[in-house]
């Protein structure tokens, strides 16, 4: 067991034949990913790394029951990519692009939602579900089959603490980069309870970041329905007050959003909180041996 | 990106959004012309900064003759303005805004944002303008009227009529004036993709008329591509010349108060390691993200601009090379050793895809200055005893 994807999920690439899309889409394939086809207009009827290309997605899904779509497109048509993957029943994207506006994400969440297609992202490092199915850009080697959960803001915070967890002698159930963009898709409140009842996971590794109040929500659900023990990292104690830092989603605004809060919060929700990326393997091993 | 005051109320004037009458001056002399031209009686002379704060920091005052333009321009023009929003080092005041004196009667707030819970935007106002809406927000919340508009039915009448009854505006003519008022703003926020307008304080004139007197707007840097006229209005006179230098190289830098340079990829982990350096008692130099490609020259180019700070006593390389593998950074780290005098210890912390091969190429390159460390903790302690030279 894993949640949303597995060995069998059958996966299509937007963005197929760029750069990119071929470069991690191959990456994928080696890691065992069960990608289907890709979507690249205009060059429908092609093939590529030894699969189908088709024009649109609506296509590519008739042809192989593709249920997931990763997706490659750059950030100025991102928005149209991902409504139209809604539009052709895809039930999740995967949306790895950085530099998505603001708005058109807005939009495009909102179509998905209405549509019943989940999201992930964008720019983040995906999904995997450890030695099974990587759909994203993650680095597959460090990740172990194994029984800890792990969600993450940040990209290669998800790649450190799951490195840690599985030099501890753990290993990672799936780990998901819900990314840190002002919009986002699945977040820490869809994905807790999915691992709450996913049986393969004992344990939850949760990374968070300054800005909104996603972790605080998050603290509040932990509290009242997740079971399973759960350690937290929220990055950003010693960022300033009001800068940017390259996630434009991690602003403080005033005293919502900072690290000190959504630290207390996640600690009176019973949390395993610590305040270095360094000790999130230790707290791992700690509530998993209690 | 940000804009000048000025800059949001030529946006504002485009849209029907109504502004005092004002123009920009970059001298004594244009500022003098301005008001000419404006005609008086009352000028009103405004430091053009990208920070808020200006009018408490002096940086905003009333001119009741041409004389006293001339003696506040001078005055304001040239002056280092500092305010609640600047930082201790304030900022150097190269324009000012000469604008009509307004009959003030009420001060409101304005404001639109994305509400991210609800992932739309909410529309901001409040009776308390020209104060800070921060402290409204904290002390007295429910002062704020939030109204959320769903971009896909767009700002309707009855957003309008929630806006106005909550803030009291009784007068049939004011509530249309109001509300066509915020309509207006929101098709801008909508049009031009806007991070956060902000308006403290919209007035409320003696004859019942609705006036911007003050204009804060950021853009999505993501949507710029498609904004070439709000790139235009780019000062980069305003932005920090080494974040911005970092910037054109693909790497994003901010810099911070302490003595340990830090160099990492991705943004989270780059946070990750600030708060490490902080945790072991040390304390970070910057945030500094060289993002997925971390080769020789922007490795380079990011040790070039953390040596510029010479606070810095050590620097932290931490990298987790995922796609980009280690034995390949390990080289480029050496080779920007070559290019860069760096005269600080480098601590260099590789883990991830062939992590063992990048050890033995820092070893065998035996560098004086870089040190290898096993992971992220024990890198940061390393960072922090070499930055007090116990290493
Ligand atoms: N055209 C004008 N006519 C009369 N008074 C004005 C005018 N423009 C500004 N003022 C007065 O000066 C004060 C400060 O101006 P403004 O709000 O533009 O600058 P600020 O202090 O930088 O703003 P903030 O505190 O919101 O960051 C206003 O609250 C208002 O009372
Ligand atoms: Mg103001």
């Amino acid at each position: 067991m894993s949640i949303l994807v597995n060995k069998d999920t059958k996966v299509i690439v937007q963005g197929f034949t760029g750069g990119e899309g071929t470069f991690h889409a191959e990456q994928c394939m080696d890691y065992g990913t069960n990608i289907v086809g890709g979507v690249t207009p205009n060059k429908g009827g092609q093939e590529h790394l030894g699969k189908p290309v088709f024009n649109t997605v609506a296509e590519a899904v008739a042809a192989t029951g593709a249920t997931v779509s990763m997706v490659f497109v750059p950030p100025a048509f991102v928005a149209d990519a991902v409504m139209e993957a809604a539009d052709a029943g895809i039930e999740l994207a995967v949306i790895i692009t950085e530099g998505a506006p603001v708005r058109d994400m807005m939009y495009a969440k909102m179509y998905a939602t209405k549509k019943g297609m989940k999201t992930i992202g964008p720019n983040c490092p995906g999904i995997i579900t450890a030695e099974e199915c990587k759909i994203g850009i993650m680095p597959g080697n460090i990740f172990k089959k194994g029984n800890v959960g792990l969600i993450s803001k940040s990209g290669t915070l998800t790649y450190e603490g799951a490195n840690q967890v599985c030099t501890e002698g753990f290993g990672i159930s799936t780990a998901v980069g819900i990314g840190g963009d002002p919009i986002i898709g699945l977040s820490y409140l869809q994905l807790l309870p999915m691992f709450e009842a996913d049986p393969e996971t004992e344990a939850i590794v949760m990374i968070g970041e300054i800005g909104g109040d996603l972790e605080i929500q998050a603290a509040k659900y932990i509290k009242e329905n997740i079971t399973k023990p759960v350690v937290a990292f929220i990055a950003g104690q010693t960022a300033p007050k009001g800068k940017r830092m390259g996630h434009a989603g991690a602003i403080v605004s005033g005293s919502a959003g900072t690290a000190k809060e959504k630290m207390e919060a996640l600690e009176a929700a019973g949390v395993k909180v610590v305040v270095s990326p360094a000790e999130i393997g230790k707290a791992v091993k700690e509530v998993l041996s209690k | 990106m940000n804009v000048h005051e000025y800059q949001a109320k030529q946006i504002f004037a485009e849209y029907g959004v109504p502004t005092p009458k004002g123009k920009v001056a970059h001298s004594v002399e244009e500022a003098v012309e301005n008001a000419k031209e404006l005609g008086g009686p009352i000028w009103v002379v405004k430091a053009q900064i990208h920070a808020g704060g200006r009018g408490l920091g002096g940086g905003v005052k009333l001119a009741k003759s041409l004389d006293e333009v001339k003696e506040l321009a001078e005055e304001i023009l040239g002056m280092t303005l500092v305010t609640h929003q600047t930082g201790p080092e304030g900022k150097l005041v190269q324009k000012v805004y000469i604008e009509d004196g307004a009959d003030i009667k009420d001060e409101y707030y304005l404001g639109i944002v994305l509400d991210r819970a609800k992932e739309m935007p909410v529309i901001m106002a409040s009776t308390e303008g020209g104060m800070e809406i921060e402290k409204v927000a904290e002390e007295t919340p429910e002062k704020i009227v939030k109204v959320a508009v769903d971009p896909t039915i767009g700002f309707q009448g009855f957003h309008g009529r929630e806006l106005v009854f909550g803030l009291g505006i009784t007068d049939k003519q004011e509530q249309r004036k109001f509300i066509d008022f915020a309509s207006k703003l929101f098709k801008i926020y909508m049009d031009k993709d806007v991070e956060l307008i902000e308006i403290n304080p919209l007035i409320r004139t003696g004859s019942g008329d609705f006036l911007a007197l003050d204009g804060k707007m950021g853009f999505d840097d993501s949507a710029l591509f498609r904004h070439p006229d709000i790139e235009a209005m780019r000062d980069i006179s305003e932005e920090d010349s080494d974040e911005r230098e970092a910037s054109e190289y693909g790497l994003s830098y901010i810099s911070l108060d302490g003595e340990i340079g830090c160099m990492v990829n991705g943004a989270g982990l780059a946070m990750g390691t600030m708060d490490t350096i902080n945790y072991v008692g040390g304390t970070p130099a910057n945030f500094l993200d060289v993002g997925g490609k971390a080769n020789a020259e922007t490795v380079a180019k990011g040790f070039e601009i953390i040596l510029k700070n010479p606070k810095v006593k050590s620097i932290f390389v931490n990298i987790f090379g995922g796609i980009v593998r280690c034995d390949r950074i390990a080289n480029g780290i050496l080779e920007a050793t070559k290019l860069v005098d760096v005269h600080v210890p480098v601590i260099v912390r590789l883990d991830g895809t062939n992590a063992p091969e990048a050890a033995e190429i820092l070893k065998n390159a035996n560098i004086d200055n870089v040190i290898a460390a096993t992971d992220l903790l024990d890198g940061a302690k390393k960072a922090v005893a070499a930055a007090k030279g116990e290493l």
